[in-house]
């Protein structure tokens, strides 16, 4: 059965809404396969906008991955803006593949990759506008899989109805072997239709199905259990950990799009994992153990996403890139080979106390200087214990200080309001700890012209961290937190005018907090919302707290749960949380003890350098630490 | 410094492309075809492409212009073939010379314009033709930067005539009767573009299309005194000697 491009009935929509160069593919490195040439066929969804969605790593590998499968191929899909999905609604075009604009429910997967729960409801529009039935309940043969992925899929249970599968961690792997699942299965005369099919998926261990585990509950709401209710599903889904990052260096061809997005660079990943033990951070939790890709491998990828690719920039991305045990290499390395070449480097995440003079200046070499950007996170010194982010004020006050000398004049400070036994004064902490920054810039430099931007959001618990049984903060308390700080910084004379301020109120963080450890009961909540027109949650012109409110309110009419049960409730030890069945390794009771240790103040050293303590991860897993140094340098490039 | 300028088209579906993004994807594709772009001097450096009225977002073109400085003498065919390559399909390099004296952008006067109407009567359409070309002034508004303007979209409008014949739209495959119009229009402050053209003919004529039109720019350069349409702006840059 072929299938034909949407695009002549898509064309002339196009010169109704906005940017829509967004919706009609052809970025350079894409690609196109022969549909009926293809036994297997995935449509990848990034479940925002374009812009958002084309630069992420994650589904630039799975598609490059894919394709290269001599079987398989795979297109990419976006969420579409509501103007183009008003006139796809009223002139019948359905849900389309920017690659070939083919029908998404022509495919036999849709994998989507979700950073955060706030694309669930794009997941729905995605869905209705396929044709495809919201309750997975109600597909047919003639529907593909729906499998989640990315970050939020380790608590995927609010969009469980919604899924057919999911997979927890790294794809690479994964993704083949799940398309080889898919194409014996086809071969073989898709026996047992889908039902069949997800029995195999299930039976790996590596897939998770959720209709195949009924959840049962206490009287009062709380989870009694959750089970599989067939032979052959294993009690425990485990994560997936590609080792050896260098066997995997993709994005090989980076995706180079016509239209603005919001990364524009070549990115490589410089290490997977942290163990840097910071507890609010799920990332470094459920990726863990650190695995570096070498030094020489990272100047190959550079070399070639250049050549591909054209960008200016380019971007090593990790959860903390100064820690690569050969980060100084890397940097001098690749400013050596790029020297006058018009390249500019970044490190989206740097570490307070990892960055240093040799690093600033490799970075600035060139001539461009992109923004600084730090965490500390907490404002006072007791707050930064609770949450394990072992930043000094006199690391900072050094760092910054090192940064305005090397010609930096802004620096932007990232910071959470809302977590756990925080008060007041914690807060607070963090105009004088601006201020200090402040200083420290003026007596660096001589110079009164140095900034500091003071960024904060409300903190959400998250699933697999030790803050998972927290109570999250209530967003009156992070608003009237926020407000007092900006009072506190915009009435000081001396330096308040340079310091700006940017902060998130703390009503998205509820709704946030709500998808991040909900359970099965919650994905009333999401399709009301859905069903009343929530759409692109992430985008603050287009969320409402009181619509996700009132749904709230209608779906847990008849049950002993609300949202604040799900969000501002402590939990104790021995509570069953939605996602205690998906393994990413974790050992329970050492998160329950770095909760207590939390509640403490009690740091924990990075196991990199100090010995293993236990987290679990390893063993369960059966991974590695992988780091350097390898003690090999970046030669010279050729010159062409 | 050298200056080349370049002519490049805009076509099918990257007809969609803004000037931004146009400008985005000439800077990584002479990267990528390792042209020695000038940059500026500065704190933010940026290479030295400058480019001359864009056609709009959605409207595509045979006849796009830019100028690239270079810091080494190059080869103006050997600039188009690479260029052209490191291009996406749809943004075609046609044309590269080196540029002499004067600037280019003052060259460009005028434009002509092709618009496809599927689905349109050509005996609707030749009649609101000449309903246009009779008035002296037709004011038409839009929206711009500066919030609404209303400006006269008949003064620019060299000519405008119905091309015979019904064709093909683009990317469809049924045939419908399909009426185009051809028009020259002399660049001027506010620009008159062929939508604003269509909205005089809507006024004057109550000339309505049923679809949006497929609109291409055909040509652009100095209007032509005999002929009354543009001519070829790189006459004069060739003139000086095509190596």
């Amino acid at each position: 059965m072929s299938v034909e491009s949407l695009f002549p009935r898509l064309e002339p929509l196009l010169p109704k809404v906005q940017k829509p160069i967004q919706y009609v593919g052809g970025e350079l490195n894409s690609t196109v396969k022969d549909w009926d040439e293809a036994t297997v066929r995935w449509a990848l969804m990034y479940p925002d906008a374009y812009e958002v969605g084309l630069p992420n790593q994650g589904v630039q590998i799975l598609y490059e991955i894919l394709n290269e499968l001599p079987e398989t191929l795979a297109e990419r899909t976006y969420a579409v803006w509501p103007d183009l999905e008003a006139l796809m609604r009223s002139e019948g075009v359905p849900q389309f593949t920017v690659d070939g604009h083919r029908p998404v429910r022509a495919f036999d997967v849709l994998g989507v990759s979700f950073a955060t729960e706030l694309g669930y409801t794009n997941l729905l529009t995605a869905l209705d506008l396929a044709g495809i039935p919201l309750e997975a309940a109600d597909r047919t043969d003639e529907d593909p899989i729906v499998l989640a992925g990315g970050h939020a899929a380790f608590n995927p249970e609010p969009i469980a109805g919604f899924l057919d599968a999911a997979v927890l961690g790294d794809g690479e792997q994964i993704a083949i072997a799940i398309s080889e699942v898919l194409r014996e299965w086809k071969a073989e005369g898709s026996p047992g239709g889908r039902d069949e099919l997800l029995m195999r998926l299930a039976s790996t261990g590596g897939v998770y199905v959720p209709k195949f585990y009924d959840v049962e509950y206490h009287q009062d709401g709380r989870i009694m259990r959750v089970v599989p209710n067939r032979d052959g599903v294993p009690t425990r889904v485990f994560k997936h950990t590609v080792m050896d990052l260098d066997e995997w260096p993709y994005p090989k061809k980076p995706l180079v799009p016509l239209a603005e997005t919001v990364h524009e660079r070549f990115s490589v990943e410089i290490f997977r994992g942290c163990t840097r033990g910071c507890r609010f951070c799920q990332a470094g939790m459920i990726t863990r153990p650190v695995r570096e890709r070498s030094i020489t491998t990272i100047g190959d990828m550079v070399e070639a996403g250049i050549r591909e690719s054209g960008f200016s920039e380019v971007g090593l991305l990790s959860l903390s890139s100064a820690d690569h045990s050969e980060i100084a290499g890397v940097t001098k390395g690749l400013a050596d080979r790029y020297e006058g070449g018009q390249i500019g480097l970044s490190l989206p995440s740097t570490r307070v106390d990892a960055f240093n003079i040799d690093l600033a200046n490799e970075l600035s070499r060139n001539g461009r200087r992109s923004g600084l950007t730090f965490a500390p996170e907490g404002g006072s010194e007791r707050m930064r214990k609770v949450i394990n982010k072992m930043v000094t004020e006199e690391d900072l006050i050094r760092t910054v200080t090192t940064a305005y000398s090397n010609g930096w004049r802004q620096v932007k400070l990232y910071f959470m309001c809302g977590l756990p036994t925080e008060e007041d004064e914690d807060v607070l902490g963090i105009a004088d700890l601006a201020k200090k920054v402040i200083k420290a810039g003026r007596d660096a430099t001589g110079s009164r012209d140095i900034r500091c931007t003071v960024s904060i959001g409300g903190f959400v618990p998250k699933p697999h961290t030790p803050f998972q049984w927290a109570a999250q903060c209530d967003h009156e308390t992070v608003d009237r937190r926020l407000r007092a700080l900006r009072d506190a910084l915009r009435s000081d004379k001396e330096y308040g005018r340079a310091i700006g301020y940017r902060y998130h109120d703390g009503k998205p963080s509820i709704v946030e907090g709500l998808l991040s450890r909900g359970d099965r009961r919650v994905g009333k909540v999401i399709r009301a919302v859905w069903e009343d027109g929530g759409r692109f949650d992430g985008w603050s012109e287009h969320f409402s707290f009181e619509r996700w409110m009132a749904a709230a309110e209608r779906a847990f009419a008849d049950e002993p749960v609300d949202v604040d049960w799900y969000t501002t409730r402590d939990r104790d030890e021995h509570e069953v949380l939605p996602w205690d069945h998906l393994d990413a390794g974790l050992d329970r009771e050492w998160l329950w003890q770095d909760w207590q240790d939390a509640l403490n103040t009690v740091e924990v050293e990075d196991c990199r350098w100090t010995p293993c303590y236990d987290c679990g991860v390893c063993p369960t897993m059966g991974t590695e630490i992988q780091i350097g140094p390898t003690g090999r340098k970046l030669l010279p490039l050729t010159v062409i | 410094m050298q200056r080349l300028r370049v002519r490049y088209a805009k076509r099918g579906r990257l007809r969609f492309t803004s000037h931004r993004d146009i400008s985005r994807a000439v800077e990584r594709a002479v990267r990528r075809a390792g042209i020695p772009v000038a940059y500026s001097a500065g704190f933010s450096p940026h290479p030295k492409i400058s480019y001359a009225g864009a056609a709009p977002t959605g409207v595509a073109s045979e006849a796009e212009y830019l100028e690239i400085g270079v810091n080494r003498p190059c080869d103006p065919r050997r600039v188009r073939d690479d260029l052209d390559a490191s291009l996406p399909p749809g943004l075609d390099v046609l044309d590269v010379v080196e540029a002499r004296d004067g600037n280019l952008a003052d060259r460009l006067e005028g434009s002509m314009w092709e618009l496809r109407l599927p689905g349109v009567d050509p005996a609707e359409a030749e009649r609101a033709v000449k309903e246009f070309l009779a008035a002296d002034l037709v004011e038409v508004e839009r929206l711009t930067k500066k919030g609404m303007r209303r400006f006269d979209a008949r003064q620019a409008v060299r000519s405008l005539a119905v091309v015979e014949g019904p064709g093909i739209t683009a990317g469809q495959e049924t045939v419908q009767p399909c009426v185009i119009l051809r028009m020259v229009v002399r660049h001027e402050t506010p620009a008159v573009r062929p939508d604003d053209a269509l909205m005089g003919l809507r006024l004057v004529a109550g000339f309505a299309p049923p679809s949006p039109p497929a609109v291409t720019r055909l040509a652009q350069g100095p209007l032509d005194a005999m002929t009354g349409e543009p001519a070829d702006p790189f006459a004069f840059d060739r003139a000086g000697g095509d190596r």
